[in-house]
């Protein structure tokens, strides 16, 4: 059962990576977005469903086999979310008939997909405090809510593609580089770790934690960095370069080098590749479509996303840390980003109220907060430790 | 000053920007070309009155700038709060200011010293917490009420330079099709369940309106949540207490008064099967509630009255009368019964073995025959104080330790041995008879949270307002149609709170089919010439 | 005319209100020790076993002062200031002011080589089920209590006490 879920899983990434594709042959359809769309666009939402049921299917499956909603750790959590990001351009889609935030979307998915895919799959048993039907519930929703607020990211991406004047250097045109780049060091990340695990990469060192123990690390990538007086006990391996003190997670700052250095090798080839910025290759996409349009659809996710987005991730919380540790509300560090996004959201709410604040700073805002959601959804877990640290 | 009069014959309270009826400028000035119906042009009250301190204060708290300002630094705020743990996270066992310093060099030193460390208690960030809720009643109220008045007094024949002025507009030429024509949008427009309003010919179709009430509704909710938040800090309102409880003990429930007792039958731990026994499946404590009956007497023996029993679980709680009872943690095999045996050093006979009760020991136990053992002294947490002297850290038996007198018939007046664990001193020299450990009985002791929280149904409430009017708000939105006749020209004008794009898909393929002009998006077109410009 | 005044009397009150419960919350929760059993309560009453195990009720001490100290072994604070009140006691035992000492969950041999050593002469309660304990609160020790002669606490001292603090508190509560 489990196989045949995994095997879902691959069949709805190949399934979007074809849609990504077809909608790159629909975005030439430039008419009105209540008449008929293209037959190319009307193939690619095809099979953008045909992908999230596969998706759905693979999420079912693995529910079934675990006994329990497949969001328990990293791995799961990160495939759900992907799932509920594609589900939110669905319903943006039907809304909006816009073929571009397709092109967008779909890559991103992709690329979320292969990044939870790093870390281990297998199904893990769960502890006391997550066993509750509240785990499905708030998960789900938050993760629904989260993707959908995340779509404001896509429309504001290609707002800014269109809008910001690649001709002359500016500092929009290095924000929206470093954007391009963070995309590309996720890449990067992806294929190292790939490259490395597929070359069966292990060097263990022996070190000294905070609290003046003795432990072992294993690294899964060459060590630049090393740990507080660590000492390599695998042969052959490359000595760190450096050591940093036991309050840094060595393995782990050693990782976020790799991907940045291999992530601006990346970057740099296809600058070369391209003669120009990112961005500027990318901006003839978005040349048939309306400003307003995609300004109204970064609006509408947010208005449709925000109050999933409450009710899963700070009302149902609030009822499960209730049941499950006593209290609804404890400042755990994901409690307290989960309040941070909230904040965020209701700001550009009424942000939107005053004049001057949509179009391009509406789009930046939603750059920024798709950045607290995926710092909340990843790195909270990776770097902070808190009660939602199982994954 | 008071009351703005319009040419077509309403009367405007002061501040009105455009007539509450015809929609007409009647206000000061207005540079854009389109026009803001945010507040449908009327007086908001803040924005009207500037005058005493007191309204000066409540401009302040009523701008949606403030605001958004107030939301940034709470975010912010939360941001630095959890850069390093707070320190209700940090070991309980160490002193916070070396711990921060200790673990995370001068930064957290410095965190320590500006007191993030206990952030979200601090009185600052209640009072950040405390001017949202201030500018949320100010800004709601001085909003909602002009509002209500606003949409209320609206009239139906809106003034040319109005409808102009609207982002959707359609202008068309009068011909004999056009009273059919109209009708047929009308009737369309009801089938989309607009309310459709008739005045001389002209029409105002509206649809939504309870949407614009939204955003005041879950300002409400967020007010009562506050409100309920705030009284968590009333003594009484809220109790948090954490009950160790072993095996088998019956034990007055904290925070009660003296009212419920709990006894534990059992703690049970389990966890997952081979491969993965490391992970804990479930831990439990198998409980029986008592209520104390009669006049309390604390320290008397109390008249107990079995309520129930039940299983206390992690996500089960176990809830009475407005409390309940959680399992939190626990700590396996606590010493609980030691038994010794008193044998002859040399010849290794017994003289018979005695169990020691750790958590109430007795003074003397007899082994027949003469034998006899005493106990002195008793240490349940051994330790050797400051002077060197045995001393017991707390009155929890975790490391033992006696003195110890036994008496045999040869040796009626005893010999001392002291004995903790793997660890005998025989204060008077060489003895004949010892104390010799055999086994120890443990007991696990579970940790159960009491918890009373009398705001919870408040915070529900306000909780389920908030949703209810944040749906309202966002999942509909307010679509109004101005249809007029003006000389040879039909006007058309259509506003919306949000989603533009909903509106003009749902009047745009009705105008068309009617052959009357589509409503065209008037900032599209700024827009658009603005980009081609700029490439 | 009108209008303008009821709306400043709207407006003042509402800000007042919303001020004050803020002032009173911020009040509650930074200058208010939450402790359930405070200076100016009645005392609640309980029974307690002493050493020779003898019923000792708090209401039988009615019309005297009583000094109700909550004590372990274990702790160092408690240890030291026991001679202080045992010399007080001696004092003060005439005069209309009982010392209950109460044992916190400790069995009757630490209980009686403590008391040995330092030799009390002071009831001394053994709160076996810390029913007493919970009742009052106790969460720090050494706390005392000051009851005077009609059951009302006077004063809660949290922390260690010096000898002319315990005389200065048996002045206060003597009948």
């Amino acid at each position: 059962m489990i196989a045949f879920s995994s095997n879902l899983l691959y069949a709805a990434f190949f399934l979007y990576l074809i849609s990504t594709f077809l909608f790159g042959g629909a975005i030439r359809d430039r008419r009105k977005q209540y008449e008929k769309p293209s037959k190319w666009a009307a193939a690619a939402i095809s099979v953008t469903i045909l992908g999230f049921v596969t998706h759905l299917g693979y999420f079912i499956t693995r529910w079934m086999a675990s006994g329990h909603a497949p969001v328990s750790n990293m791995f799961e959590f990160v495939t759900a979310f992907s799932m509920m990001f594609v589900l939110g351009f669905i319903i943006l889609y039907f809304l909006y008939k816009v073929s571009i935030l397709g092109l967008f979307t779909l890559p991103i998915t992709l690329l979320m997909i292969s990044y939870g895919s790093l870390f281990p799959t297998n199904v893990s048993p769960l502890i006391p405090a997550l066993q509750s039907d509240w785990l499905a519930i708030h998960v789900t929703t938050t993760a629904l809510g989260s993707a959908v607020l995340a779509s404001s990211f896509i429309a504001g991406i290609i707002y800014l593609l269109r809008s910001v004047d690649q001709t002359k250097r500016s500092m929009k045109t290095f924000w929206l580089e470093v954007i391009m780049y963070s995309m590309v060091a996720t890449l990067a990340f992806i294929v190292i770790t790939l490259v490395f695990r597929g070359l069966q990469y292990e060097a263990v060192y022996r070190w000294v934690d905070h609290n003046g123990q003795e432990t072992e690390t294993t690294y899964s990538l060459p060590s630049l960095i090393g740990p507080n007086q660590g000492e390599l006990l695998t042969e052959g391996r490359m000595e760190a370069l450096a050591y940093v003190p036991a309050v840094i997670d060595a393995a782990k700052l050693n990782t976020v080098i790799w991907s940045a250095v291999t992530g601006l090798l990346l970057y740099f080839i296809l600058r070369l590749m391209f003669r120009k910025r990112i961005s500027a290759a990318l901006q003839p996409l978005t040349k048939n479509i309306k400003l307003d349009l995609v300004d109204e659809i970064g609006y509408r996710s947010v208005a449709i996303g925000f109050p999933i987005f409450t009710l899963g991730a700070l009302i149902f919380a609030m009822i499960w840390a209730q049941i499950a540790w006593t209290r609804f509300w404890g400042w755990d560090p994901k409690e307290v980003w989960a309040l941070i996004t909230w904040l965020f959201y209701a700001g550009y709410l009424h942000l939107r109220l005053s004049r001057g604040w949509q179009g391009e700073r509406s789009a930046w805002l939603g750059v920024i907060g798709f950045g607290i959601i995926i710092f909340n959804l990843v790195f909270v877990n990776l770097i902070i430790a808190g009660l939602h640290s199982y994954a | 000053m008071e009351r703005v009069n319009c040419e077509c014959g309403h009367v405007n309270p002061y501040g009105t920007i455009l007539c509450e009826s015809c929609g007409k400028q009647v206000g000061k000035e207005l540079s854009e070309k389109s026009v803001d119906l945010r507040y449908e042009g009327s007086a908001r009250r803040s924005q009207t009155y500037k005058k005493t301190p007191l309204d000066r204060i409540w401009n302040f708290f009523s701008s949606v700038k403030v605001g958004v300002g107030i939301i940034a630094l709470i975010l912010i705020a939360s941001m630095i709060g959890t850069i390093f743990p707070q320190q209700m996270y940090i070991p309980q066992n160490v002193v916070p200011e070396d711990f921060y310093r200790d673990r995370y060099g001068f930064l957290g030193q410095i965190y320590y010293q500006l007191g993030f460390n206990r952030l979200y208690e601090s009185w600052w960030y209640f009072l950040l917490l405390a001017a949202l809720g201030i500018s949320l009643v100010i800004a709601s109220l001085d909003r909602v009420v002009p509002l209500y008045f606003a949409l209320k007094n609206q009239g139906v024949t809106r003034h040319e330079s109005f409808m102009r002025r609207q982002r959707l507009f359609s202008e068309t030429k009068v011909t004999e099709k056009s009273d059919k024509q109209l009708d047929f949008v009308i009737s369309k427009l009801r089938n989309k369940r607009y309310r459709i309003r008739e005045e001389n010919g002209n029409f105002l179709a509206e649809k939504n309106r309870f949407s614009r009430w939204g955003p005041y509704v879950n300002h409400a909710g967020l007010i009562i949540f506050l409100i309920g938040g705030m009284l968590r800090f009333i003594p009484g309102m809220y109790i948090d207490e954490t009950l160790w409880i072993r095996d088998g003990e019956t034990s007055v429930i904290l925070g009660t008064s003296g009212k419920y007792y709990l006894s534990s039958d059992k703690f049970i731990l389990e966890t997952y099967p081979k491969g993965q026994e490391n992970v804990v499946k479930n831990y439990q404590t198998n409980v029986t509630l008592y209520e104390r009956k009669g006049e309390i007497l604390y320290g008397d023996t109390p008249r107990l009255v079995k309520v129930k029993d039940e299983q206390i679980k992690v996500n089960h709680p176990l809830r009475h009368d407005a409390f309940a009872l959680y399992q939190v943690s626990y700590q396996l095999n606590e010493l609980n019964k030691m038994t010794f045996s008193l044998v002859d050093k040399k010849t290794e006979k017994s003289f018979g073995r005695i169990t020691i009760d750790l958590l109430n020991p007795e003074k003397s136990y007899d082994l027949g025959n003469e034998y006899k053992v005493e106990i002195l002294e008793y240490f349940p947490d051994f330790y050797f104080d400051g002077q060197g002297q045995p001393a017991t850290k707390s009155q929890i038996p975790d490391n033992p330790a006696f003195v110890f007198n036994m008496i045999s018939p040869e040796n009626p007046v005893g010999e001392k041995s002291f004995v903790a664990i793997r660890n005998t001193i025989e204060p008077g020299g060489d003895n004949q008879l010892q104390m010799k450990f055999e086994n120890v009985e443990m007991k696990n002791v579970s940790a159960l949270a009491v918890r009373k929280d009398n705001t919870l149904w408040i915070l529900g409430v306000g909780g389920a307002i908030f949703m209810i009017g944040v749906i309202q708000g966002m999942y509909w939105n307010h679509r109004r149609i101005w249809i007029r006749r003006s000389g040879d020209a039909i006007f058309i004008a259509g506003h919306a709170n949000k989603n533009w794009y909903g509106i003009q898909n749902e009047i745009n393929p009705i105008l068309k089919e009617t052959g009357l002009q589509e409503l065209t998006d008037q900032t599209d077109r700024k827009s658009e010439n603005k980009v081609e410009g700029g490439e | 005319m009108r209008n303008r005044k009821t709306r400043f009397i709207l407006r003042a009150s509402l800000l007042l209100i919303m001020i004050s419960a803020i002032t009173y919350t911020l009040y509650q929760h930074f200058f208010t020790e939450k402790i359930r059993v405070q200076a100016g309560d009645q005392a609640p009453n309980f029974v307690l076993e002493d050493m020779q195990g003898n019923k000792v009720q708090l209401s039988d001490f009615k019309g005297r002062g009583v000094f109700l100290n909550f004590w372990g072994t274990w702790c160092k604070p408690c240890e030291q200031e026991m001679p202080y009140m045992e010399s007080q006691y001696k004092r003060y035992k005439n005069l209309g002011v009982e010392i209950l000492a109460v044992n916190i969950a400790e069995s009757d041999i630490a209980i009686e080589s403590f008391v040995e050593r330092h030799g009390l002469t002071f009831p001394v309660l053994k709160d076996k089920d810390q029913a007493v304990t919970e009742a009052y609160d106790i969460i720090p020790i050494p706390t005392s209590f000051l009851i005077d002669k009609n059951g009302t606490i006077q004063k809660v001292i949290t922390g260690p006490m010096t000898e002319k603090d315990i005389a200065n508190y048996m002045e206060l509560i003597k009948p």
